[in-house]
């Protein structure tokens, strides 16, 4: 038991995919703007991993290792378009916000690494752990750097006025706080990521590269 | 004109790594050596001016809603766009196969130093994200989706060059030990990214003419809503006169 509580553990401190394994970062960065854009893509992520990583599991010793690439880019894209239909007729207006990200799922490389990696090689529940695993360590990320980013440029949070109305000047606004509308811009949620990179390692000295 | 607009834009403006971060996991993981990541960039050119006019093809003729109308009348009505990731991600699965072989067999050199990258290409989204954006912007003929794929395949290739050549530089730098490798690269990347978003002015021209538009078309709409009111003649004339 303890060894299966490590592959949800593991990949949330220390082996996290997307600070330290450098995977699937390029939805990461896009859709962070919005703290909500950010949870929903994690949803997004950890459903098509949880599921593929069993359906890779399950299929490993009846592909052959010639074509396995084709037939994983064909499991996750299935996956992916149930969870692009199912945006379309639920949540129309964020479907619009993640626009082409969401079929980025399919080339994220941290589905492809990790069947890669581990569910071509593993049972159907351990792989199912890890996929939960890294998609929550991929989640936690996306959600630190939309708060941060979605607080300090908009002021907001999952969409509601935290720190008083800008407009009409009350809560901190009324002592001279401004928006900062560069955080909203694509080149900050970078910076972001490399400030979370930069704290990670420092806690941490045995991630640091040389 | 139009060819050379969007040319510019795609390299420039829509910068695949610095404005939509796409193919970010191969930019960041094959840039440690300029030889390496210009090899890497080739790839991506190329295989971006295959698969890109190849899925408009696709798009135009089989996904779009009403695309299979060519077939005859009663498929006219058909919308199969929902299987464009699954098409498009196939089509580029074995379009990079394909381009593999090829290579291989009439080009060993070319092969050496392009061959190892080809697989790990299939996987970029780089090469998704162009098709896809390729479907979202309605990108007008073949011609047009040519030289996006290409332009786009260009501005990549701009982009881990430049990351690549910093990146030999910066090891001589005293950089802080938690920064060292993937932190100040993604730094790096960002301060790029900002110095990339100035060209964003380059066609403002081009912009200010799609804003007018855009009012022209909210006052006709407003227009509408008012046109049996009566008491709307005067806020009419006012729009009228905004408008002119």
């Amino acid at each position: 038991m303890g060894k299966d509580s490590r592959l949800i553990l593991d990949p949330l401190t220390d082996n996290n995919p997307i600070t330290i394994q450098v995977l699937g970062i390029c939805s990461a960065l896009a859709i962070t703007a919005e703290l909500e854009a950010s949870i929903v893509m994690s949803i997004s992520v950890l459903f098509v991993m949880g599921v593929g990583n069993v359906v890779i599991s399950l299929m490993r010793n009846i592909i052959p290792s010639k074509i396995r690439i084709i037939a994983q880019l064909i499991v996750v894209a299935t996956l992916v378009i149930i969870v692009d239909l199912v945006l379309k007729a639920f949540a129309y207006e964020l479907s619009k916000t993640l626009s082409v990200f969401v079929g980025l799922i399919i080339t994220n490389c941290i589905i492809m690494g990790r069947f890669e990696a581990f569910a071509l090689g593993n049972g159907p529940w351990r792989s199912f752990l890890d996929g939960i695993g890294n998609a929550l360590g991929y989640g936690i990320i996306l959600v630190i750097v939309g708060f941060f980013r979605e607080l300090l440029g908009s002021g907001t949070l999952l969409g509601i006025q935290v720190l008083g109305d800008p407009i009409e000047k009350t809560g901190l606004y009324s002592i001279g706080y401004e928006n900062n509308g560069f955080m909203l811009l694509s080149p900050m949620a970078l910076i972001v990521v490399g400030i979370i990179i930069w704290i990670q390692r420092t806690r941490n000295k045995d991630l640091i590269e040389d | 004109m139009e060819h050379l607009e969007l040319f510019f834009k795609s390299i420039f403006i829509d910068n695949m790594v610095f404005a939509t971060f796409l193919g970010m996991c191969s930019y960041l993981a094959v840039s440690k050596k300029v030889s390496t990541a210009v090899g890497l960039g080739a790839a991506v050119i190329f295989v971006l001016a295959i698969t890109v006019p190849l899925n408009w093809l696709l798009d135009q003729y089989i996904l779009q809603p009403g695309a299979l109308s060519w077939l005859g009348e009663e498929y006219a009505s058909y919308d199969l766009s929902f299987l464009s990731f699954i098409m498009f991600i196939a089509t580029i699965a074995t379009m990079v196969q394909l381009v593999e072989i090829v290579v291989e067999k009439f080009s060993p050199s070319l092969y050496n130093s392009l061959g190892i990258f080809l697989p790990l290409i299939a996987v970029n989204c780089a090469i998704l994200g162009g098709s896809l954006f390729m479907q979202s912007r309605e990108i007008a003929s073949l011609g047009l989706a040519l030289n996006y794929g290409i332009g786009s395949g260009i501005g990549w290739f701009l982009a881990i060059l430049a990351i690549a050549a910093i990146r030999e530089k910066i090891r001589y730098s005293a950089v802080p030990p938690a920064l060292r490798g993937l932190g100040i690269t993604f730094i790096i990347t960002g301060l790029m990214a900002i110095g990339f978003m100035s060209f964003g002015g380059m066609l403002t021209g081009g912009d200010d003419g799609a804003e007018k538009e855009d009012k022209a078309a909210t006052i006709k709409v407003i227009k509408e809503d008012l046109k049996d009111d009566a008491k709307a003649k005067a806020d009419l004339e006012l729009a009228d006169n905004t408008n002119k």
